[in-house]
C-alpha cells in the first residue's frame, strides 16, 4: 500500500469534488442560470439605453458573479457534513487546511469557472468593448477564486445551522467588497483611461493573502462547528 | 497504546462523565456500555479529537494526541454512525476515495478485493444510492481490510448488518486483535471474538454526573 | 472531584465589581454629556459655512470614532476567549456587539441628517459614511451569526473567528471604498475650517468622553446579565441577593 503525499491529497479533494459535481450537474447548471438570470434583468429594471448599459456592465456581472457564488457555497461542506465525509476528512493524517483547500479549489472550477466562461455573452449584452471585456475577464479570473475562498470561511461557521445560507451571504458579502471595487474599478479604468495595472494586482494581491490564510481559517472554522 | 487519564465531557451544561480513566494496550479490545444518553458517542468522539475534553488528557504512545494531531491520525480509523460514503459513488469509488482520504493509496484490484471479502461481489460498479441500507455499511466497513491503522473507533459498527455480516466483522476485530491492534467500541447487538478476553467501559449516570467503570 | 477554580473565579468576582462600577460610569456619562452638548450648543460659535448644522459632529464624530473602535476591541476579546478559552472574554466580546452595531447606526443616522442640509441629499457615497456602513453589516454579521448557533460554548467560537476575519478585513475595506470614493470624485464631508475654535474642541473631546463612559456602563451591565444567563446552574448565582 501506498502513501498518499499531501499534494497526493489536495489532488484527491478536488478530483473527488468534480466527480460528484458531475454526477450532480443540475447543481452547477442551477449556478450559471442564475448568473445569466439575474444579468439579463438590469436592463429590464433600468431600461435599454445603452448608455447606461455600458457603464453599469461592470458592477452588474461582478454584483451578480457574488450573489451566484454565494448560491453554491451552502454546499460546500454540508453534504460531506450531513453523511460523515468531513468527520473522516478531519482525520486525514495531512493537514485539513490541504484538503480546504481542494475543496475550495473544486468549488471555484465548478461554480466560478463556469460564470468568468459565461462573462463574455452577457458583456456583449451590454454592448461592452473587447478592451473592457478582456480586462473583466481577468479581473474575474482573479476576483471568483478569493469569493470561493472568502465565502468557505463562511460556509463552515453557519455549518448545519438553520437558515444558514442566509446568513452566510450576511457573514461574507461585506468581507467580498474590496474585491467587488478592485474588480470593477480595473474595467472602468479602461474607459476613463486610468492605470488598469493597479486594479489588477491588488486583486492579485488579495488573491494571495486569501490563498495564504483562508484555508487555516476554514479548517479552524469546520472544528469549531463539528465539535 | 492509549491511555485516557481524568476524562471529563459534557455537551451543554450537561455534564456526561467526569474522572474516567483507562488504558488500552496493543491487542485488547474494549467495549463502552451505557444506556442511551450516557455518552458513548461523546467518548468516542473526543478519542478522535473533534470534541474538546473539559478535563483530563489522552496520549497516545506517551504523548499527548492534541499534540500528535495528524500523526495519530495516521494510526487511527474512526467509523460513525454515519458511513461517510457518497449515494452518487460506486462502492469501489467510495472505497478508493476514503482510503485515500486516510492517507492510503489504494489500487484497483485491492479495492475490488475488499468489497468481495465484504460480501458485495458484483455490485462493486454499482452506485451506492441503490445498495441497500445494510451493504452501504459493508462499504464503509471495507475501510477496515484496507486500513493499516493500529487502533479502531468504532461506533455501532454492527447497525444494519445480517447475521453473516456481523460474523465477518467479529473475524476481522480478530484478525486487527492478532496483529496487535486495538480496538475500542461500542454496540447494542451481541459481539463476541474467539479466544478474546473483552474489556468492558460502563457508563453510568450517578448524581451530577456519570463515571466510567473500567472492566 | 477536581474543578479548575481559575476559570470559574474571573466571572464571579467581575459579576460583583462590574456592579458597583456601572453607576459612576453612568452617572459620570449622564453629566459629562451634558455639559459637552451645552458647550457644543450654546458656546461653540456658529461655523461661516456650515452655519448651524455643523453641531451634529459633537454627536456624530465620537460615534463613529466609538464604533470603530468597539470594533476592534471586541475583536481583541473574541481572539483572547478563542485562543485562551476565557469565558469572560468571550462574554466581553458578545456584550461589546450591540453597543458598537448602535454607535455605527448613530453615526449613519447622524451622518444622513448633516447631509441633507449640507448636500441637499439625506445619503451620499461619502468614503467615511459608506465605511461605516460596511462596520454596521459586519456587526450585525456577528451578531447574527452569535443568536443563530445555540450552544453557547459554539457561538463564542464560531462569532469570534468572524470578528478576527473582520477585524483584519476592516483595513482592507476602508482602503478599498477610499480608493473606490476618489475615483469616483465622490463628495467627501469635510470640516470646513483648518483649525477648530477652542470650544468646539472642548465639547468635541467631553462628548467623546460621555460616550465611551455610557459605552463602558452599558458593556459591563451587559455582560452582568450575561454572566447571570451563562452560570445560572452554578452555586454562587444561587446564593445572590438578587437572585434570591
Amino acid at each position: 500500500m501506498k502513501k498518499e503525499s499531501m499534494f497526493g491529497l489536495l489532488l484527491l479533494v478536488i478530483r473527488r469534488d468534480l466527480m460528484l459535481a458531475m454526477r450532480r450537474r443540475a447543481d452547477v447548471l442551477t449556478t450559471l442560470i442564475f448568473f445569466v438570470m439575474v444579468v439579463s434583468l438590469f436592463p429590464l429594471g433600468v431600461g435599454p439605453e445603452m448608455d447606461m448599459l455600458r457603464k453599469m456592465a461592470p458592477g452588474v456581472l461582478w454584483v451578480a458573479a457574488l450573489l451566484s457564488s454565494m448560491l453554491s457555497l451552502g454546499r460546500l461542506f454540508s453534504a460531506d457534513h450531513l453523511d460523515g465525509t468531513l468527520e473522516q476528512m478531519m482525520l486525514a493524517p495531512q493537514s485539513l487546511s490541504m484538503l480546504v483547500l481542494g475543496k475550495m479549489a473544486a468549488h471555484w472550477m465548478v461554480s466560478g469557472l463556469p460564470l468568468v466562461l459565461m462573462a463574455p455573452v452577457l458583456g456583449i449584452q451590454f454592448d461592452m468593448s473587447a478592451e473592457a471585456l478582456g480586462i473583466l475577464i481577468v479581473g474575474l479570473l482573479l476576483g471568483t477564486p478569493i469569493l470561493s475562498m472568502i465565502g468557505g470561511i463562511g460556509a463552515a461557521l453557519t455549518l448545519g445551522l438553520r437558515g444558514g445560507g442566509v446568513l452566510l451571504s450576511l457573514l461574507v458579502l461585506p468581507l467580498c467588497i474590496p474585491v467587488l471595487i478592485f474588480g470593477t474599478g480595473a474595467v472602468e479604468a479602461v474607459s476613463t483611461g486610468l492605470s488598469v495595472a493597479s486594479h489588477l494586482s491588488l486583486l492579485g494581491a488579495l488573491l494571495v493573502l486569501a490563498l495564504a490564510f483562508t484555508p487555516w481559517v476554514t479548517a479552524q472554522a469546520l472544528r469549531i462547528s463539528m465539535e | 497504546m492509549l491511555e485516557v487519564s481524568n476524562l471529563a465531557c459534557s455537551r451543554g451544561d450537561h455534564r456526561l462523565f467526569t474522572g474516567l480513566s483507562f488504558a488500552l494496550h496493543p491487542g485488547q479490545i474494549m467495549q463502552v456500555q451505557g444506556e442511551n444518553g450516557s455518552g458513548k458517542t461523546s467518548l468516542l468522539r473526543t478519542l478522535c479529537g473533534f470534541l474538546m475534553p473539559d478535563e483530563g488528557d489522552i496520549a497516545w504512545n506517551g504523548s499527548s494526541v492534541s499534540e500528535l494531531q495528524e500523526e495519530y491520525y495516521a494510526e487511527m480509523l474512526y467509523l460513525g454512525h454515519l458511513n461517510a460514503i457518497k449515494d452518487e459513488l460506486s462502492g469501489l469509488e467510495n472505497l478508493r476515495i476514503s482510503a485515500g482520504l486516510s492517507g492510503i493509496e489504494l489500487g484497483e484490484k485491492e479495492a475490488i478485493a475488499a468489497l468481495r471479502r465484504m460480501g458485495l461481489k458484483g455490485r462493486e460498479l454499482l452506485p451506492t444510492k441503490v445498495l441497500s441500507q445494510g451493504q452501504r455499511r459493508r462499504v464503509a466497513l471495507a475501510r477496515l481490510l484496507v486500513s493499516d491503522a493500529k487502533l479502531w473507533v468504532l461506533d455501532e459498527p454492527l447497525a444494519a448488518l445480517d447475521v453473516a455480516a456481523v460474523a465477518l466483522i467479529e473475524e476481522l476485530i480478530a484478525e486487527h486483535l492478532a496483529r496487535q491492534g486495538m480496538v475500542i467500541f461500542t454496540t447494542h447487538q451481541p459481539l463476541q471474538v474467539a479466544g478474546m478476553e473483552m474489556r468492558t467501559l460502563t457508563l453510568t449516570r450517578a448524581g451530577s454526573g456519570s463515571r466510567g467503570r473500567s472492566a | 472531584m477536581a474543578i479548575n477554580w481559575f476559570k470559574y473565579s474571573a466571572p464571579t468576582t467581575f459579576y460583583g465589581l462590574a456592579g458597583k462600577l456601572i453607576p459612576w460610569f453612568g452617572i459620570s456619562a449622564a453629566i459629562l454629556f451634558a455639559v459637552g452638548l451645552y458647550i457644543g450648543f450654546f458656546v461653540a460659535p456658529i461655523d461661516y459655512q456650515q452655519g448651524e448644522f455643523y453641531r451634529i459632529i459633537f454627536i456624530h464624530v465620537p460615534a463613529s470614532i466609538i464604533s470603530m473602535f468597539l470594533y476592534l476591541i471586541m475583536a481583541g476579546y473574541a481572539a483572547l476567549g478563542l485562543i485562551f478559552n476565557t469565558r469572560l472574554s468571550s462574554m466581553m466580546a458578545t456584550a461589546i456587539a450591540p453597543t458598537g452595531a448602535l454607535f455605527a447606526f448613530i453615526s449613519l443616522w447622524t451622518g444622513a441628517l448633516w447631509g441633507k442640509p449640507m448636500w441637499g441629499a439625506w445619503w451620499v457615497w461619502d468614503a467615511r459614511l459608506t465605511s461605516e456602513l460596511i462596520l454596521l453589516f459586519l456587526y450585525l454579521g456577528y451578531i447574527a451569526l452569535h443568536a443563530s448557533i445555540d450552544e453557547p460554548r459554539r457561538a463564542d467560537r464560531a462569532a469570534a473567528l468572524l470578528a478576527i476575519v473582520g477585524s483584519v478585513n476592516v483595513p482592507i475595506i476602508y482602503f478599498s471604498v477610499k480608493w473606490w470614493n476618489t475615483l469616483h470624485q465622490g463628495s467627501t464631508i469635510k470640516f470646513s475650517g483648518t483649525s477648530m475654535h477652542v470650544a468646539m474642541q472642548q465639547a468635541m473631546f467631553i462628548t467623546l468622553v460621555a460616550c465611551w463612559l455610557y459605552a463602558i456602563a452599558v458593556i459591563l451591565a451587559r455582560v452582568r446579565s450575561i454572566i447571570l444567563e451563562r452560570e445560572r446552574h452554578t452555586k454562587w448565582i444561587t446564593e445572590l441577593p438578587e437572585v434570591k
